[in-house]
């Protein structure tokens, strides 16, 4: 059709060059891993640990891109700044309001967190729901790349509110959950509030999973997803459909607000941005549109950037982390666009 | 027939409707009320700057009249209505750096822009219009120009300074010592080959990628843009080889100049090196805007708007879409990397933390403001936020103070506030300040930009 179109593989017993140089990457990246895992166990382990932690509190921020994305085919780039304006929220209930710290224990602590939870998710809702009422809403016929753009303008806007509320140093949150250690793999210790913020990302995913599967609203979803306006013939409000989905997708960036001040216990104005791609890194990597996929990516990307960073064998360390990330994200985009999880419909339809 | 129930606006709708009816009235009047309201806008426009400061009123008027004197010449003396504007504009930039000590304040402004300011606007300017190639004629959204700036500005520190002490190499530089070690090369050289390096890393990048749809593609150039940044912070050590000297940058930079005249030294009171480097930048900008609006009109400019207006459509019609993308996205480049290198020889020195993504959304912001695919337009833009960046928020913000005796530090939100911008205008007037008739047409009337590829291959 195009003048430039690539030339149909007429015989089939030609492999192309993109499985053969994915192969390649895969067998390299999983040889320099065994050649780690035989060196250090002990220390690969505690490594594979804290990525797999880190990569689930990533999936609950590629959840919300991954929800968005899927419904309005945008790149919502302000999603990692209402996460981050979650951390500071949290913050300012748990820590500043109602007083949690290090020594606060038992019912207070319990309670305390599912309040500061709840709020952080109302907020986060209600603020992404008034950016999609505000900035997307009025370009939704415009040109695709308009809403984009309007994006990242509202990424800048919040990231300043970040910086007006939190300053531009970096802010450190109180040792709220417990640190003790769960149990010890080779002399590291696994803490309570690792594992804590770990296992949440699960109840989270399965919900929302029953939401958009199960649930009449979640078919509302995955019908407006699928064609707006054959949705809004049968009846469905597409406007108060869109608006839900970043209601939830904005509670969401509030649970990864406060799970992530919880366990990084440092908090900065501009860890949206950074984050943010990562995790729409994550999302892209399982699979765009598709939930499971994304708390997968998540979890991919957070064991390669602590194996990055924690292993000793010929790991670029830290100060390569952002470019090893954004390569993962330009193959993923270039070579294998609909993620890992291959072309399921936008939802898991 | 049972009647439909009454569609009932929310409240708000009809304040909200109020920001977009002087459109549809405009739409409704005739040429000669047109015309009317044309000059009653423009009246208001120059009060408006002459409130602000008078000479830049008397220059909006003289530009004006200058407009509207134009129909009035004997067509035996074309070449005169042509050259009318550009004439006056030419006037009054290059003689800038004579009058701008002498113009007082502005008011909310403060004093009129720093001849050094004027060269880091003309700068921008040159990026801007580089980027408007990519965004505004081929409309694919490069989130990653900051790359070519970064090129652009290595490639002039490490032909230019003594970065690689270990080879000696001497051509046409000025105010080198023989003794110096390490590459120096005539930085006008440089220019050409720095825009011609970044084109090439544009093409080497463009050439997987632009396959993709357009924001796919607008995401993976913002991966470029930070992978390179990163790469210059961690080039202290690639292999053992110092290629970038990391976070503490290449300095000093050798300067520009000719027949012995150093530009960052000056000579005398006349040539001083800040007026040599804006009369410089001036050309380059006028060189620019040339190339720019030449190759607009030409065939692959031709092809770059059809491919932007209806991607489907331009590849039926026989335009090569890969082809014609990496062009745009090369020639794009080039610029950048013209600026990257000349910004880099005026501030003699070049810094990683100088290209992060920030930067590339300063630069679209400043092509959204002018108008997408107007070159004008994007001048006007580039021109203002650049000033906006060096002086005039810092401006802004203590006249504010003093009026209102609070204590808020402007600068500091410089990118909220240019994010307020992009959100503004892409809601209220999409096609920008001075928008191009085309593009105009294309957001209001909803062309749609379906793409030709899917990402799904």
């Amino acid at each position: 059709m195009a003048t430039d179109a690539r030339p149909q593989q007429t015989s089939r017993l030609r492999i192309g060059a993109t499985p053969v140089f994915g192969t390649l990457l895969v067998a390299l990246l999983l040889f320099w891993l065994g050649v780690n895992l035989a060196r250090t166990p002990s220390d690969f382990l505690s490594v594979a640990l804290e990525g797999l932690t880190l990569g689930l509190v990533y999936g609950l921020i590629a959840l919300g891109y991954s929800l968005v994305y899927g419904i309005l085919e945008l790149i919502n780039f302000a999603h990692g700044d209402v996460f981050m304006l979650g951390s500071w929220i949290s913050l300012s209930i748990a820590a500043h309001k109602i007083g949690l710290d290090e020594g606060s224990s038992g019912l207070a602590l319990v309670w305390g967190l599912a309040l500061t939870l709840l709020v952080a998710m109302l907020f986060c809702g209600i603020l992404n729901v008034t950016i999609e009422r505000l900035a997307y809403r009025p370009l939704r016929n415009a040109p695709r790349l308009a809403p984009l753009i309007t994006a990242i303008g509202m990424s800048f806007i919040l990231q300043d509110v970040g910086l007006n509320r939190l300053g531009p140093a970096p802010v450190s949150v109180p040792n709220i959950l417990p640190t003790s250690a769960v149990f010890t793999v080779g002399g590291h210790e696994y803490r309570w509030a690792s594992l804590i913020v770990a296992v949440s990302t699960f109840p989270i995913l399965f919900l929302l999973i029953w939401l958009v599967q199960k649930t009449r609203q979640g078919k509302a979803m995955r019908a407006t997803a699928q064609d707006q306006e054959a949705a809004a013939m049968m009846g469905i409000n597409v406007n108060r459909t869109i608006s839900f989905t970043f209601l939830i997708a904005g509670a969401l960036a509030g649970v990864a607000g406060l799970l992530y001040a919880l366990y990084s216990t440092n908090i900065r104005y501009d860890q949206g941005f950074q984050l943010g791609l990562i995790a729409f890194t994550a999302a892209v990597l399982g699979g765009i549109g598709n939930l499971p996929g994304a708390v997968l990516g998540a979890i991919l990307i957070g064991l390669i950037q602590q194996f990055n960073e924690g292993l000793s064998w010929h790991a670029p360390s830290s100060q390569w982390t952002q470019s090893i990330v954004f390569a993962i994200l330009i193959l993923i985009l270039v070579f294998r666009p609909e993620g890992l999880l291959g072309e399921r419909t936008p939802e898991g339809g | 027939m049972t009647e439909l129930p009454e569609y009932r606006r929310p409240w708000y709708h009809r304040w909200a409707g109020l920001l977009g009816e002087p459109r549809r009235r405009w739409r409704t009047m005739d040429d000669r009320q047109r015309r009317q309201a044309g000059i009653a806008l423009r009246a208001l426009l120059v009060i408006v700057v002459f409130a602000i400061a008078w000479p830049l009123g008397l220059l909006v008027l003289a530009l004006f009249a200058a407009q509207y004197a134009q129909p009035y010449f004997p067509d035996r003396y074309a070449w005169a209505r042509r050259a009318l504007l550009p004439t006056i504009i030419a006037i009054v930039a290059v003689t800038y750096p004579f009058y701008n000590g002498s113009l007082g304040e502005m008011r909310l402004f403060g004093a009129f822009p720093d001849v050094n300011t004027a060269v880091i606007m003309g700068v921008y300017v040159i990026m801007a219009i580089g980027l408007n190639i990519v965004v505004g004629y081929a409309g694919l959204l490069d989130l990653g120009y900051v790359a070519f700036y970064a090129m652009g500005a290595y490639t002039c520190a490490w032909l230019a300074s003594v970065q690689f002490a270990k080879h000696d190499i001497k051509f046409g530089a000025v105010g080198v010592g023989d003794t110096t070690p390490g590459i120096h090369i005539s930085i006008w050289i440089i220019l050409l080959a720095a825009g011609l390096l970044t084109a090439l890393i544009g093409i080497v990048i463009g050439l997987p990628t632009l396959r993709l749809r357009g924001d796919y593609l607008a995401i993976v150039t913002l991966g470029f843009g930070e992978i390179l940044p990163q790469v210059a912070i961690n080039g202290d050590d690639l292999g053992g080889v110092n290629v970038t000297n990391g976070p503490n940058g290449i300095t000093p930079i050798d300067s520009p100049g000719f027949f012995g005249l150093n530009f960052q030294s000056g000579s005398g009171d006349f040539f001083t090196g800040p007026r040599l480097f804006f009369w410089f930048v001036l050309l380059l900008v006028v060189v620019t805007v040339f190339c720019s609006l030449r190759l607009r009109d030409s065939r692959l400019g031709r092809a770059w708007i059809a491919i932007r207006e209806d991607e489907t459509a331009a590849a039926a019609m026989g335009v090569p879409l890969m082809r014609t993308k990496t062009w745009a996205y090369a020639t794009g480049a080039f610029f950048g990397g013209v600026a990257g290198a000349y910004f880099a020889s005026f501030k003699s020195s070049t810094f990683p933390n100088d290209f992060n993504f920030n930067i590339s959304a300063f630069i679209l912001s400043m092509v959204i403001l002018g108008g997408m695919g107007n070159v004008w337009g994007v001048i006007f833009g580039a021109a203002f936020l650049a000033y906006l960046n060096q002086e005039g928020l810092a401006n802004i913000g203590h006249s504010l103070n003093q009026t209102f005796g609070t204590h808020l530090d402007v600068p500091l939100y410089q990118f909220g506030i240019y994010g307020a911008i992009i959100v503004l205008v892409m809601l209220i007037r999409p096609e920008g300040l001075i928008p191009s008739a085309r593009r105009r047409a294309e957001f209001h009337e909803g062309v749609s930009d379906t793409p030709l590829y899917d990402a799904q291959q």
